[in-house]
């Protein structure tokens, strides 16, 4: 399950629809072994393509170099689809290198990049190969996100 | 001896190590020290005699596409980063290696 802030997923669909109808791109860093998407960070989609992204390969070195100072690892790597269904395509699934991450999709197919309009935003784990689609639970904060582990202990 | 830095999803073939030492005057001759060291990491970096598409290798921050490819120059004191591109897209992308 990916648990994400309201303003991140917020900040996902908006770059989605500001980017129609080329894909658009990014990450969410957050501290190591957390799981919890923290820092938004979008990015130049280099492909400039409404069926490609690519991150460019000097802004990759960056991000990385970035996130390994300040020990962050890609949460989210999310990206928009534009005319087709917010699923992984083969290409998302071939190049899919970060078993550890949410991978994102969102579609502004259909009239969605308008804002206002319904939008799918789905969430998959990519791993060799094998994609599972996870449920999606946004929080409006991860402050009062009180972790199920933590309920237990005070029952 | 140069370090290199190893992306999570090759890990596995450095017994999990983030950074590895090796020696080699040219990144292919690095890439042949790898391969001596963490059999079949070559085949995860190269397509026959270059590099993947969705692969970045990197000299001392420098994208080795704009540096002369596999004969870029390693001094003893470098850095040699690889990162897989973070990459995909709805369309069907053929040439696609990526992971595998």
């Amino acid at each position: 399950m990916l648990t994400i802030d309201e303003a991140t997923r917020d900040a996902i669909v908006a770059h989605a629809r500001r980017d129609h109808p080329d894909e658009a791109c990014g990450v969410v860093a957050g501290p190591f072994g957390s799981d919890r998407p923290s820092r938004f960070i979008p990015m130049l989609n280099a492909a400039m393509s409404p069926t490609f992204y690519e991150f460019d390969s000097g802004d990759l070195l960056k991000l990385y170099r970035e996130m390994d100072d300040n020990e962050e690892e890609p949460v989210v790597i999310y990206h928009s689809h534009t005319a087709t269904e917010a699923h992984p395509s083969r290409t998302d699934i071939n190049l899919a290198s970060e078993p550890n991450a949410h991978y994102v999709l969102v579609s502004t197919r259909d009239g969605a990049e308008v804002e206002g309009a319904p939008i799918d935003f789905r969430s998959f784990r990519i791993v060799d190969g094998e994609v599972t689609e996870e449920e999606v639970r946004v929080v409006e904060s991860y402050e009062d996100d009180v972790p199920d582990t933590t309920q237990k202990a005070e029952d | 001896m140069a370090e290199v830095r190893i992306p999570t999803i090759l890990r596995p073939y450095t017994d999990g190590e983030r950074a590895v030492p090796a020696t080699g005057g040219t990144v292919a001759e690095i890439i042949d020290d790898l391969e001596a060291n963490h059999e079949g990491i070559k085949e995860r970096l190269l397509d026959g005699d270059d590099v993947r598409r969705f692969v970045n290798i990197y000299v001392d921050d420098e994208d080795i596409r704009f540096t002369g490819g596999l004969g870029t120059a390693v001094s003893d004191s470098a850095t040699v980063v690889i990162l897989p591109a973070v990459a995909g897209g709805a369309a069907e992308f053929n040439t696609a290696v990526g992971a595998r």
